[in-house]
């Protein structure tokens, strides 16, 4: 049976892991591949690392972090932040990701989903999507969560399934950093309106929050990041419990 | 030292092959050389991607020829696998014909990709008693034949991974699955 994926998300600012709440007060996390070695060992699914870093000039250390991390995880990860041309995911495919996250760029220009899935294959494109609940319904925003636009979620989602997006990563802002648990209304109409996978993504605050998810809703994987790099949830124990729930998850040799 | 070649011919996730090799203590050699290719004492054929445009790839290469004599262990990996068959329905496109079946696509009903890890069940050979889970990603499945040596089910059971004389296939990525995907590599470099 195809299992549940955990993954964990982990931030990237000038090629060092970073956490804190909501983008405020970062704190140096250590070395990601340190963390990723870790989390692999531990019982990760999936990694996904997000580059948070301002700069141009500070993002040129990506490619070398993405090659490193490459050379010593031995399960799947993805990479993001910043990524707007072939030529950007070309360089992080060729270094070692397994799959590109992109987010503002393919909603300024959506046929960047195509190229990239043309040119690399659809299984590799992951459309992260950042939304809120606004009056006018579920809004897709940009730049880290800073502007809205006009954009329904799960219109914006169809579309990428079209352009062939192989993978959908939502992240609710309204539950992002609540710990209160997952947009479980919202994901379970995107889920099935959608063929292709969706990640969970904001609101995880304790296991409890897991076992809901997946006992309400079909989606195919939850991600979180605090939760897990302030050791708030320890990724065996949440395995275990989702396990108890019989909620299929991958068992660690 | 093991003389390990991984074909490159420019559909592939070489760097992750390679790295899982050398993560083993073997430093694999990338090549799109017949004559390389040819004089290695095992050959790794991974690919991600297009059928059809991989396909294309090799025959510019010239590499059809070359992997279809091959005489010593080769494994196929994922899309790597899926060329060694008869045909693809990605592009429709005839494959190498090592393997006597047809590549078709999942049921519209199942998301698709199939992505994730999933059961090894009923292994043989290279994959004998090993029922964990390993890395699965792709959109297209090889249906069971006489020359499957592992299955996996997703909506129906279909083929994890074939053999057939010295050819291998895995449909899951062993680079990227885990502990059991290294012990799977260890074991295709003892042929």
């Amino acid at each position: 049976m195809l299992r549940k994926r955990i993954i964990p998300c982990l931030d990237i600012k000038d090629g060092r892991t970073v956490k804190g709440v909501n983008f405020v007060d970062l704190k140096d996390a250590g070395d990601p591949i340190e963390l990723a070695k870790k989390y692999s060992r531990i019982g990760a699914d999936e990694l996904v690392f997000l580059d948070i870093t301002a700069t141009h000039e500070k993002r040129k250390t990506l490619v070398p972090l993405v090659e490193k991390i490459a050379r010593e995880v031995n399960i799947p990860f993805t990479v993001g932040g910043g990524v707007s041309s072939i030529e950007d995911a070309g360089a992080l495919l060729n270094a070692g990701a397994d799959k590109i996250a992109v987010n503002s760029a393919a909603v300024k220009r959506p046929e960047l989903i195509r190229e990239l899935a043309d040119k690399f294959g659809n299984q590799c494109v992951v459309l992260a999507i950042d939304a809120k609940l606004t009056e006018k319904g579920w809004k897709v925003f940009l730049v880290g969560g800073r502007k809205q636009t006009e954009l329904g979620l799960f219109e914006w989602a169809e579309e990428a399934q079209k352009l062939g997006a192989g993978e959908i990563l939502f992240t609710s802002m309204n539950h992002d950093g609540t710990k209160a648990g997952f947009a479980i209304e919202a994901l379970k109409t995107l889920d099935e309106s959608l063929t292709i996978p969706v990640i969970a993504s904001g609101g995880a605050g304790e296991v409890q929050h897991f076992e809901d998810l997946f006992l309400q809703t079909k989606v195919s994987a939850a991600l979180a990041a605090s939760v897990f790099h302030f050791q708030t949830i320890e990724i065996p124990e949440l395995k275990y419990n989702l396990a108890q729930k019989n909620i299929p998850v991958r068992t660690i040799v | 030292m093991k003389n390990i070649v991984i074909i490159d011919y420019g559909a592939g996730n070489v760097k992750s092959v390679n790295f899982a090799f050398q993560r083993l203590g073997f430093e694999p050699v990338l090549s799109h050389d017949p004559v390389v290719i040819k004089n290695a004492d095992y050959v790794v054929f991974p690919g991600v991607g297009h059928a059809k445009s991989a396909m294309e790839q090799l025959k510019t290469k010239n590499l059809v020829k070359v992997i279809q004599e091959l005489r010593q262990p080769v494994l196929g990996v994922c899309l790597g696998m899926q060329l060694m068959c008869r045909f693809s329905e990605e592009g429709n496109v005839d494959g190498l014909g090592i393997f006597d079946v047809d590549v078709v696509r999942f049921d519209d009903q199942l998301k698709v990709p199939h992505m994730g890890w999933n059961d090894l069940q009923n292994g043989d050979s290279l994959m004998n008693d090993i029922s964990d889970q390993a890395y699965f990603v792709h959109s297209y499945y090889v249906p069971l034949t006489n020359e499957t040596m592992a299955t996996c089910h997703y909506g129906i059971s279909f083929s994890a991974a074939l053999a057939k004389d010295n050819f291998y296939g895995c449909q899951f990525h062993p680079e990227k699955s885990g502990e059991i995907g290294e012990r799977i590599l260890k074991r295709f470099l003892e042929l």
